[in-house]
């Protein structure tokens, strides 16, 4: 049974975003998604500065099965990256929602947040597949 | 609808992944892939591979049928028991499918081939024998599960019934003994040590669990996937196909071009693309390069030819990416994979990079 947190927003593609105190977000993938693709080998991330828009790609998560994209949940510009991924891409599978975030953006408009999906509606969503 | 064997109720009770496998629901991992994978480098695990389809062929000719048959000679089998790796070629030299043959005697082979080949398989078969005094015979209500990794042979032994147990400790690499309708090979798919085992599926369940209460670990066809790419296995459907011969495959060491008066199917097809100079190799690649090597990718030769990736993934063993890749036959050492679009640097190596336990390629 995968976890979902109330504290965040959810994109169909199986991102997360996390409305940070200074206005930022930061962007992961859930625990959903890390249990389906399995072991995580290599993460291919964004570039510091890129802009990005809403729903589109900007950075690969790699497993053992396959090669998977990554959609920015928000539009803006990408103001850092977790570079222990890089070595680690497993924390991903360990730590979804802390440890293993992926991208911090920028908003334009922080507002699209509210177009994403709550935790309960993110959980009705993979509960139909 | 999608096929199960025996020991599905059993997977999902152990939490496992399950995927459609070629119309085959399997276990991808029971958690993490990479664990398993090592779990068979340094101990045991162990794999359901009941898909799989077993033949016996027996009758008088089926010596003479098998010659015929398979690009191997199964007269280089002499002592009962011993197998042997062979491609199935069509008229054209094509590989219908790869498989492993046990002599048993004179009269009697089974022959062990992929599950996703079966229908074409059975029906090539058949057809071939209709001019041999042969009889073909599916074995469809026998499981097998392969125990693979260096103590797998002694776990499994004092499990076998009988004094299945004794023979088994005593059977050398690519060799099997049977006792009623078990049948033990010291083969695999892994590049370790262990066992393929094929049993009544009666008996499947309850030796399953046997097995794990001594400590073998379920794996799933995920790690198997992997472990096979270290040990420079190919896999059918990817590596090769019926569009491929084996002399492009890294097969060429299966082809038994003598003695000269044997026949088999695909023979003069495969002389005469030998004659002509063969265009592509089949080779392993390192990637040196941040990434994941994978099947179809682009292999760009510094001269501007292109190969293809073939199997490609991540090496838990080396954590590195490395692959297989059908490339022209002027490749040196160096060589660009495109990776969505762009290229990352791979080197070019033996496609056998564990065996053992042990590192087979310099990093």
């Amino acid at each position: 049974m995968s976890n979902t947190p109330d504290d965040r927003k959810y994109a169909e593609s199986h991102e997360w975003a996390l409305l940070e105190d200074d206005g930022t977000i930061r962007v992961g993938i859930t625990d959903h998604a890390q249990e389906l693709l399995g072991d995580l080998v290599f993460v291919e991330l964004p570039q510091i500065g890129q802009s990005v828009g809403k729903g589109e790609e900007c950075s690969v998560v790699e497993s053992v099965k396959a090669a998977s994209d990554i959609y920015s949940p928000i539009s803006g510009e990408i103001i850092a990256i977790n570079e222990s991924l890089e070595d680690e891409p497993e924390m991903i599978n360990h730590a979804p929602y802390e440890d293993g975030w992926i991208f911090i953006v920028q908003p334009i408009d922080p507002n699209e947040l509210d177009e994403l999906l709550d935790d309960e509606g993110y959980q009705a969503f993979i509960d139909e597949d | 609808m999608i096929k199960k064997t025996i020991l599905n109720e059993t997977h999902r009770s152990l939490g496992a992944r399950m995927v459609d496998f070629g119309g085959w629901d399997m276990p991808v991992n029971y958690g993490s892939q990479i664990d398993e994978h090592h779990q068979v480098r340094h101990a045991a695990g162990m794999f359901d591979v009941s898909h799989m389809t077993v033949v016996d062929v027996s009758g008088v000719q089926a010596t003479a049928f098998l010659r015929y048959l398979l690009a191997n000679d199964v007269a280089k089998l002499t002592r009962q028991g011993k197998a042997l790796y062979s491609c199935m070629l069509n008229d054209d030299a094509g590989i219908i499918d790869d498989l492993i043959v046990y002599y048993l005697d004179d009269s009697n082979y089974r022959l062990v081939v992929n599950a996703s080949t079966r229908d074409k398989d059975l029906a090539w078969m058949e057809q071939q024998a209709a001019d041999f005094d042969v009889r073909v015979d599916e074995r469809p209500a026998l499981a097998m599960i392969a125990v693979q990794g260096p103590k797998a042979r002694q776990k499994v032994c004092p499990l076998l019934p009988d004094r299945l147990g004794l023979s088994a400790a005593e059977i050398k690499p690519f060799s099997a003994c049977w006792f009623g309708e078990w049948f033990v090979g010291r083969t695999g798919y892994t590049g370790e040590d262990g066992f393929e085992i094929i049993l009544p599926e009666d008996k499947a369940v309850g030796f399953w669990q046997q097995l794990i209460e001594v400590g073998v670990k379920p794996c799933g066809l995920g790690a198997r996937d992997t472990l096979r790419l270290e040990a420079g296995m190919n896999l059918y459907g990817q590596d090769m196909d019926e569009t491929k011969n084996p002399l492009e495959s890294g097969l060429t060491w299966t082809i038994a071009w003598l003695p000269d008066d044997r026949d088999f199917i695909g023979k003069k097809a495969l002389a005469a693309i030998q004659q002509q100079g063969q265009t592509d190799k089949f080779v392993g690649l390192l990637l040196q390069d941040k990434g994941i090597l994978r099947g179809h990718q682009q292999v760009v030769l510094p001269d501007g030819q292109t190969g293809e990736v073939t199997s490609g993934g991540y090496s838990p063993t080396l954590e590195r990416s490395i692959a297989f890749a059908r490339v022209p036959a002027s490749i040196a050492d160096n060589c660009d994979i495109d990776m969505r679009g762009k290229l990352k640097k791979a080197t070019v190596v033996k496609p056998c990079f564990v065996r053992q336990g042990q590192i087979q390629i310099t990093l």
